[in-house]
């Protein structure tokens, strides 16, 4: 399955949500880091990318997470590991 | 005959508002099952007897505030008819009457405050959340009878048959009192700040920390984690808890509690996970014999017990069991942390970050990731001989990784 960026940035953002819902992001940078931006420790993590997983089909390996630090960077990084085969 | 009271879920609880039954009088009831449900400051909490029997005769109300040890119900016990204990007077533990006390009776709470939860999520007991899911109801839209707005499971089915359009819930019977939640996070912190001056005042606490070389079991847990997809990862935390709880094996006396003016060290290792809430506030629900799990189920039952912590859909034994406390501030950055002992337990173990540093092993000087361990102790059940013991178990557990699987 193929995936717009907009549809992965949505994926994205609907994940976090579940974990953190009083996130705002119509205040949050897509360019800085959203631990910094967001409450969410390494639990809340690791539950975003089972939503991810469950959303996208998409497995992140642990040794990619900091390739995710950003909003940004996470939708660039999860359109690259979506298109590989 | 037993008399089901309402539960003491930590020393930092002096009341409960009754929510809603989950049985019936005549129904045999086993170790373990919930009863019913109380909401706490802690969130809506199900409580279980520990007693099995027949249920004869439900006291407690719905709204009803309650203190510790009210009667809430009668159960008969083997050999026991239950009408005939249903018949029989209610004990006199009962509290004065609770019933006509207004809601906000706990102090003078200040209305602006209230509002719902912090995410806006409707408070509800865990049965009610379920049943509204089954029906593909949304529980913002159900009105809750109850004074302080809790949704009962009784709401639920009242609302999925009252309004078989998902339309307007606005036109409803009973008026729903505004989401009046007892400013939680404000009665949360008067709790904590209660249970934590009694700790100070009470518990001669004593202080240890040490650096540990946690580089081996990093590696060791990165690998187990490469080859595994994102459900069945482990996080580091739960080999913390792993480590802790085996280390508490060999130095007993920080593991139970003091209480009738001496030590009573506890039979199994239920570590209390120290948990933090949006909004405020915080809660540590014991992961039951966290020494006896593999470290793969340790993790499913870490993850759900946060889940429901942070959902405040905990069981009343994961409140009231706790032997020990683990507390982790590491993912806020913070390098180490002094935690105050929760009474009426003895010792309270603290992590900070695990951070890159230099470290000198075997000589050399090494690059290493490292992690501050520290405990905070009550010298009335143990001294730092004992307590300088569990951190050395603690490091060396920490360097034989396997041995937390």
């Amino acid at each position: 399955m193929s995936f717009t960026a907009d549809q992965i940035r949505q994926a994205m953002v609907d994940s976090i949500l579940e974990v953190a819902p009083e996130a705002d992001f119509a205040t949050v940078r897509p360019d800085r880091s959203l631990r910094g931006q967001i409450d969410m420790d390494s639990f809340d993590f690791l539950t975003v990318l089972e939503h991810l997983h469950a959303r996208l089909g998409v497995d992140v390996p642990e040794a990619d997470y900091a390739r995710m630090g950003t909003l940004d960077a996470s939708v660039a990084y999860l359109a690259s590991r979506l298109a590989k085969p | 005959m037993h008399v089901f009271v309402m539960p003491s879920l930590g020393a930092d609880m002096e009341a409960g508002t009754f929510v809603e039954w989950l049985v019936k009088p005549g129904q045999a009831v086993a170790k373990g099952e919930v009863l019913c449900v109380v909401e706490t400051d802690k969130g809506a909490v199900e409580v279980e007897t520990w007693t099995p029997g027949t249920v004869a005769k439900l006291v407690a109300e719905p709204g009803q505030r309650l203190p510790v040890g009210a009667v809430m119900a009668l159960l008969a016990t083997e050999g026991e008819a239950w009408e005939a204990v249903a018949a029989s007077p209610v004990p006199a533990a009962a509290p004065a009457e609770g019933a006509a006390q207004p809601p906000a009776a706990p102090a003078a709470q200040p209305l602006e405050a209230l509002a719902g939860a912090p995410g806006g999520r409707p408070r509800a007991s865990p049965a009610a959340r379920r049943r509204a899911q089954e029906l593909g109801l949304d529980l913002a839209a159900v009105p809750s009878a109850s004074v302080d707005g809790v949704i009962s499971l009784a709401d639920v089915e009242r609302a999925a048959t009252a309004a078989p359009a998902p339309a307007a819930p606005s036109a409803a019977a009973a008026p729903a009192p505004p989401a009046i939640a007892a400013p939680r996070a404000q009665a949360m912190r008067e709790a904590i700040g209660v249970a934590m001056a009694r700790s100070k005042r009470e518990i001669p606490h004593y202080y240890l920390g040490t650096q540990l070389d946690v580089e081996a079991a990093s590696l060791w847990l990165e690998r187990r984690n490469a080859g595994v997809p994102v459900t069945g990862r482990v996080l580091f935390a739960a080999l913390e808890i792993k480590a802790v709880a085996l280390a508490l094996r060999e130095v007993p006396e920080l593991n139970g509690f003091f209480a009738d003016g001496r030590f009573q060290p506890a039979a199994a290792v239920h570590p209390g996970i120290a948990v933090s809430l949006r909004g405020g506030g915080l809660v540590a629900p014991a992961l039951h014999h966290a020494d006896t799990l593999p470290l793969t189920e340790l993790m499913e039952r870490l993850k759900d017990l946060l889940r429901r912590a942070r959902s405040r859909e905990l069981r009343a034994s994961e409140l009231a069991d706790p032997t020990v406390t683990i507390t982790n501030l590491g993912e806020l950055g913070v390098d180490s942390v002094y935690g105050v002992i929760q009474p009426p337990q003895v010792a309270l173990v603290g992590f900070g970050r695990v951070a890159v540093r230099p470290w000198v092993r075997d000589g050399a000087l090494v690059p290493a990731r490292v992690l501050h361990a520290s405990l905070s102790a009550d010298h009335r059940a143990s001294d730092g001989m004992r307590g300088a013991r569990f951190l050395a178990a603690l490091e060396r557990l920490f360097q034989q990784p396997e041995s937390l699987a």
